[in-house]
This record gives structure tokens, C-alpha cells and sequence, in this order.
């Protein structure tokens, strides 16, 4: 968005809804000294930036905000936020934003794999079985092929475990073999381990997508099967 | 699960902090000799994630260690700036499925730029999102650099990396300390 900023509507609704569910975004605290901008990847992009974008929302610009692609475009990786005097939530600011688009309108890339994780549990849409089968191939493999790792030993689902690790969907899929170095290390160091077969993706497209109720729904389903079906002490993440 | 407060009793740690762990404790064995003589350079993408929005450095430490003591520590080269002070590399937020590569590839100029200015051969990535965009901005920019995982190199260092799991390594690297395949008769 180049150009004036027009001050024909100084009603500030989507501030004042943004604020009512992150009280403590201090959004009414910036003046305007640009250090978040300074240090923001995404500046320039659309001819937006960070202190813009705020300036923005605060100037009751809410149709400007709503429709920018920019919010897309910032990757929410909180750089802003850490350096601003004032502790402005710009990221949480741009996931309400991101929130406020109507579903089907947010990018069909993030959606799809939302809603794949929400179906399968991982966002590649790898159905649960077809993960077990794959982990217990790459294992066969390591156990036949590779000297000193007769008895390693992968799991799924394995009630008692102490750790549960997550994974990301992109290997099992497209490349299983990158599965093994990890394995072997478990086994060299003697873990007990398992991989959980619900919601076990180690990605999160929900978040990205600003979908509260699904990411939300992921969470609560993997939270149960950890501590109610396989009670694992540790869940380690392997991003 | 903090965000939805939904209650939960175990313990949630990085893989980072694991390996790490192991290699103090001894139950890695491990050490960066392949790497002596040929004086490969590593620089770390410290992925937004683990960096900045935990609130304290300690896993992007702990990867610095594990990452010294299987490559060596003359062999590392960090990006300026770095841990919590990092630059996100653009590919977060959703950004690869987001449907604006311009912008996104806009976004990780500077990161290939810090890239390129550390003169690294290998950039550790660990985080998905940080390993597909680094290597987009690599072909994209035309660099030189390879992307890989922390684990392909431990498994290296150890001498356990078979020749099926060498993909993200170059040249340089596809032939060393390969550890021989049985070879199956009924293959
Ligand atoms: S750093 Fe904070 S106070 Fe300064 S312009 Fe940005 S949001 Fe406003
Ligand atoms: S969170 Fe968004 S606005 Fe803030 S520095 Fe990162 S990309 Fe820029």
C-alpha cells in the first residue's frame, strides 16, 4: 500500500477486538520509532512494514489491514516484538489479522495442510498405518543392511515408552531414508522410545493459518493420546 | 498447549538438548577427527522458533556444541546476527505455502547474503521450514552451500552414516567414513 494515509475513519474496531483477545499487545503504546521496521525481514514487501501496518490499525484503517496480503508475507518470527521498547505483540497482532480473513480466503497452501493435519494428523495426509509401515520398513532396512545395528529396534503406539518423538510428514513421504540417522542415534544412545500415531506431524500449519479451533483440536488429541494411551514421560521435539 | 491452557504432565524438550546431553554424559561418543584435515565449514540457521520465542538461548547453545565438537570448533562459522538476535531465513509463518514466493524470496535475500558472507559450505538447519527455504534461496541466488541436518553429520562423525542416507551431503563428503551395506542375497 503506497500513498497517503487517508484519516476519514478514525473508528478503530479491529484494534479494539484484536486487544480484547491479547490484552497485553500494547498496541496503543508505539510511538512510531521504527525499530521494528529497522530490523524487519519482511519490510518493504508490499510497500508495508511493520510500524506501517501498526500505524495502520491504530489510525482505524481496518479495511486496508484486513485485505493486505502483507500478513502472509511477515513470517511471525517475533524479531519486532523482541527489539520493540515498548513490547509490542506485532505477531500476535498479525495472527489476529491473519485470523480475521475468512477461512476459505487464506492461502490454499496453508489451508490444505490445516486441514490435512486436522483429518490425518500430519499434513501431508498420510494416513496413520501407512506411517507405521514406513517406520518399521526403515528400521527392517538398518536392522538387515547396516552393520552394528542388528537389534535396533522403532515403534509406534508403544503403551509405556518414555519419550515419544514427533515427526515431520516430509520424511516418511518423500524420503524415508533420512528417517534412519536419527534412529540409529536413539539406538546408539538406548532410548526408550515410541512414535505417537495420533497427530504425530511435527509441523503446524493450524498456527500459520490462524485456525484457533483446529490447532487447538490437534493439540488436545495429542495431548490425550501421550497422557492417557501411552503415558511417555518426554516428548521430544525432532524440528 | 500453553496458548489453549490444556494441562499436560510430561516434560517437552528439544532433540538439541538431547544430543547434547549425551555427548556431555559420554553416551555419544563422538568427536570431529573426519573433519580435521579437511576443514569442511558449518554455519547454524538458528530457527525463530528455538531461538527467539523460548526466551533464553539454551537450545540454540546446545546445538553450537554438539555442532563443534562433531565438526570442530575452527569449523564453525556463525551468521552475524545470530541466536536470538537471528534473522528469520523467510520461510516461517507458512511462507512456503503461502503463495507469495516473491516476497518470501525478497525476505530471505538478506538471509542468503549472511549465508554467503560466512563462507560455509553446510548450513545446519534444523527446523523444516528454515531447511526448504535455505536451499530455495541457495538455487535461487545461485550459492554454493548445502543444506543438511545435525543428524546426518553426527551420524558421520560416528562413522554409522550409510550411502542411502547421504542426499543433502556434496561430493566432498559422499564417499567419507561410509559404512559398508551387508549385501542381501535375496536382493
Ligand atoms: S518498535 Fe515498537 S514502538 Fe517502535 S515503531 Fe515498532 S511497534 Fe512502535
Ligand atoms: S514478526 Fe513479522 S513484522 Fe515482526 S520482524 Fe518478523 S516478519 Fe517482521
Amino acid at each position: 500500500m503506497d500513498g497517503m494515509i487517508q484519516l476519514d475513519d478514525m473508528d478503530c474496531e479491529f484494534k479494539e477486538e484484536i486487544l480484547s483477545r491479547v490484552p497485553g499487545a500494547n498496541l496503543d503504546l508505539c510511538f512510531t520509532c521504527g525499530t521494528c521496521t529497522g530490523g524487519c525481514p519482511a519490510s518493504e514487501q508490499f510497500g508495508m512494514d511493520p510500524r506501517k501496518f501498526l500505524r495502520m490499525l491504530l489510525l482505524g484503517m481496518d479495511d486496508e489491514v484486513k485485505q493486505s496480503p502483507w500478513a502472509w508475507v511477515c513470517t511471525m518470527c517475533a524479531r519486532c516484538k523482541t527489539v520493540c521498547p515498548m513490547e509490542i505483540d506485532i505477531p500476535k497482532m498479525i495472527y489476529n489479522v491473519r485470523g480475521s480473513w475468512p477461512r476459505e480466503k487464506r492461502p490454499k497452501g496453508i489451508l490444505g495442510s490445516c486441514d490435512q493435519h486436522i483429518r490425518t494428523g500430519n499434513a501431508m495426509g498420510v494416513p496413520s498405518e501407512d506411517f507405521a509401515w514406513t517406520v518399521e520398513d526403515v528400521a527392517e532396512e538398518i536392522r538387515n543392511e547396516h552393520p552394528g545395528f542388528e537389534n535396533l529396534q522403532a515403534s509406534v503406539d508403544r503403551v509405556g515408552a518414555v519419550m515419544a518423538l514427533n515427526q515431520n510428514s516430509r520424511e516418511p513421504v518423500t524420503e524415508p531414508d533420512e528417517m534412519g540417522p536419527l534412529l540409529k542415534i536413539l539406538h546408539i544412545a538406548g532410548v526408550d522410545w515410541t512414535y505417537p500415531t495420533v497427530m504425530w506431524g511435527g509441523e503446524n500449519y493450524c498456527m500459520f493459518l490462524a485456525d484457533d479451533e483446529g490447532w487447538r483440536y490437534i493439540t488436545e488429541e495429542f495431548v490425550y493420546h501421550i497422557e492417557h494411551n501411552l503415558g511417555c514421560k518426554v516428548v521430544i521435539n525432532t524440528e | 498447549m500453553r496458548k489453549f491452557n490444556i494441562p499436560y504432565s510430561f516434560e517437552y524438550k528439544s532433540i538439541l538438548e538431547l544430543y547434547a546431553d549425551w555427548i556431555r554424559d559420554g553416551t555419544l561418543k563422538v568427536n570431529a577427527d573426519w573433519n580435521r584435515d579437511l576443514k569442511i565449514k558449518f554455519t547454524v540457521q538458528d530457527p525463530c522458533n528455538i531461538a527467539r520465542k523460548i526466551g533464553t538461548d539454551k537450545i540454540v547453545n546446545d546445538l553450537r556444541f554438539v555442532l563443534k565438537t562433531v565438526v570442530g570448533e575452527e569449523n564453525v562459522v556463525d551468521m552475524v546476527p545470530n541466536r536470538s538476535n537471528n534473522f528469520c531465513c523467510g520461510g516461517g509463518g507458512g511462507a512456503l505455502q503461502g503463495g507469495f514466493p516473491e516476497q518470501r524470496r525478497a525476505y530471505g535475500k538478506v538471509k542468503f547474503d549472511q549465508i554467503m558472507e560466512t563462507g560455509a559450505d553446510y548450513v545446519i538447519a534444523p527446523c523444516h521450514n528454515c531447511h526448504a527455504q535455505i536451499e530455495d534461496i541457495c538455487e535461487h541466488y545461485g550459492g554454493e552451500y548445502r543444506v543438511v541436518h545435525l543428524w546426518t553429520i553426527l551420524c558421520l562423525a560416528m562413522g554409522v552414516l550409510g550411502d542411502n542416507e547421504r542426499t543433502y551431503l556434496g561430493p566432498d563428503l559422499a564417499e567419507l567414513n561410509v559404512l559398508q551395506r551387508r549385501v542381501n542375497n535375496d536382493e
